[in-house]
């Protein structure tokens, strides 16, 4: 069997809830080898996303291609070929770090002479092996987030799916994921992330994908985007709301998008030389967070 | 952590395995949800085990001493302690797979997600069924078996048709589990519950002839008696322990069999329902 170019596609994916549509006609493509992150407020449709991804639910229209099996009819062929890492913690909290693995290497079919060495391995990937007895209910947050991750990789598969996989987490455990996650990249395995830390998504992913409303608006490498949606430099102005509304208004009256943070409201492009009421401001480099917000709007859904 | 200290042979993909390719009823899947089932089993078996011999224990005392004092006999010269004793089965086998099926299966995908990370795996709706049902079948076939023990310290003597009530509890049992599965993949809330086993699981089993006969029950109730699982149970396991009744006998099975078989089907029906949108 040759191996595909794509570790998975997406194409024209529609997948409806009643009168909501959760997925309006997606196209998404992660390339082999890559990292593809997939960024969106909540309620874009990347948890459905993922979930389409697994055939745990099926879409109303489109095509969609994993491992370059066709889903839904071979999805169980594609799942036995990738690892899941999901959103919220399924691990079984009464049994150890070992069973659960132990478990999971017998749903994955790994062939029982190497059963012992890949649990061996999950162990070394989660950093768990002195606590292989440890029943998971005993074991941190940052523990058990690992453990999940070594869970989906207990097989060898070529492509990981990880849904939001820092949520939740304190930085040091973020950075030691990150690491984990990067190491995976630079062995060849697919990822496709979905998360809405935009740092995560900048530092990991090849190229990102972002989501709004079951679509994607833009996509491209993190650099990329941010020359192309939000240019090389931004002017930030921090102050009190009513001069923030006062400098938003100046600045759209001169033609130019703004985005408002929690405490400033950031402009595109310089506006440092127009000598009005917002000269007062840095000027910093934009970054994919300008881009992000500028795309999915402002508001929350 | 640091990925960096993992080698390539420890991360890298597997190479695929040429020619496998996975069918749609895999034994292995099935294997691999029991395999589970049993990790768990064994860090709670003592307390399914005492609650599943302490109750027959306490229904035997106080039916077979309390009312049996007042009945000496129950028919062809049955005492009415080994009438209940064989009569339990039935009940044992109920309490020990459509309970446990109907609160399991709620926890497992509703609160504790278990089956979403099984389904991600290469395991489908209907494996998980199957061996979820397989699982308490067995259990509640051993488990089954306590109220005949219990039975035989107060005086039921043992005989060789017995050793068919462990294959009658499975039977049973699977059919039950499934109906347990099917409950909790229809009901909105765990407090729904309730309603099924004071309006389902009650009257089936006080009309299944556990603890009275039912050719004193009118006729109406004799026939719909017919359409309940409970009430075949308890005629087969009293038949094997007192003596087979021919094609009776045939009969009661072959319903514990259909019965386990439309269950069956409603289950994977109704989970597939709940758990693939």
């Amino acid at each position: 069997m040759p191996v595909p170019d794509s570790a998975l596609s997406l194409r024209g994916v529609v997948k409806r809830y009643g009168a909501i549509t959760a997925v309006a006609g997606l196209d998404l493509e992660v390339p082999a080898g890559t990292c593809v992150g997939l960024l969106g407020p909540n309620g874009a449709g990347k948890s459905t996303t993922m979930r389409l991804l697994t055939a745990q639910a099926i879409a109303d229209e489109g095509a969609i291609e994993v491992l370059g099996y066709e889903l839904p009819g071979e999805s169980k062929q594609a799942r036995a070929e990738m690892g899941v890492v999901p959103q919220l913690d399924n691990l079984d909290t009464t049994l150890t770090v070992e069973q659960n693995l132990i478990v999971f290497s017998h749903l994955y079919r790994v062939p029982r002479p190497e059963r012992r060495e890949a649990i061996e391995r999950a162990l070394e990937i989660a950093n768990l092996r002195d606590r292989r007895h440890t029943r998971v209910d005993e074991l941190s947050g940052g523990m058990r987030r690992r453990l999940l991750i070594a869970r989906g990789l207990v097989h060898r598969p070529r492509l990981v799916l990880l849904d939001e996989p820092t949520v939740g987490l304190d930085p040091q455990v973020r950075q030691e994921l990150w690491a984990l996650i990067d190491r995976l990249r630079s062995e060849g395995i697919s990822i496709l992330m979905s998360t809405h830390y935009i740092e995560e998504a900048e530092r990991l992913a090849d190229t990102v994908t972002i989501m709004s409303h079951g679509k994607v608006v833009a996509e491209g490498p993190p650099a990329a985007l941010v020359a192309e949606h939000a240019g090389g430099e931004v002017h930030e102005v921090y102050g009190p709301p009513a001069r923030l509304a006062e400098i938003e208004a100046e600045a759209q009256a001169a033609g130019r998008r703004t985005r408002r943070t929690g405490t400033s409201v950031t402009i595109i492009g310089d506006f440092s030389g127009n000598g009005g009421p917002a000269a007062d401001g840095v000027q910093r480099a934009a970054n994919l967070e300008d881009v992000f917000v500028l795309l999915t709007g402002e508001e929350i859904a | 952590m640091t990925g960096a200290e993992l080698t390539s042979e420890q991360i890298a993909p597997r190479p695929p395995r040429e020619g496998r390719r996975l069918r749609r009823f895999e034994r292995s899947a099935v294997g691999g949800v029991l395999v589970r089932e049993m990790i768990n089993f064994s860090s709670y078996w003592r307390s399914t085990t005492f609650s599943s011999t302490v109750e027959p224990t306490i229904y035997l005392l106080a039916f077979g001493f309390g009312l049996g004092s007042l009945i000496s006999s129950v028919g062809d010269g049955i005492s009415y302690e080994e009438f209940v004793g064989t009569g339990m089965v039935a009940m044992a086998v109920l309490f020990s797979s459509a309970m446990p099926s109907m609160f399991g299966t709620f926890v497992k995908y509703s609160f504790q997600r278990t089956y979403d990370a099984i389904l991600a795996a290469p395991v489908d709706t209907e494996e998980l069924v199957s061996a979820e049902a397989l699982w308490m079948a067995m259990r509640a076939s051993v488990f089954g078996c306590a109220p005949l023990l219990v039975a035989m310290i107060f005086g039921l003597d043992p005989s060789w048709g017995m050793l068919a009530v462990p294959f009658i509890n499975f039977t049973a049992g699977f059919g039950w589990s499934c109906f347990g599965i099917s409950i909790a993949a229809f009901v909105k809330s765990i407090d729904n519950f309730g309603y099924i086993t004071s309006a389902v699981i009650t009257p089936l089993f006080l009309v299944a002839g556990t603890f009275f006969p039912i050719d004193q029950l009118p006729q109406w109730a004799q026939v719909l008696a017919q359409l309940n699982p409970l009430y075949h149970c308890v005629e087969l396991v009293r038949h094997a322990a007192f003596g087979w009744e021919g094609w009776a006998d045939v009969w009661n099975y072959a319903a514990l069999v259909a019965f386990g078989l439309l269950a069956w089907r409603v289950a994977i029906f109704g989970m597939r329902r709940k758990l693939v949108d």
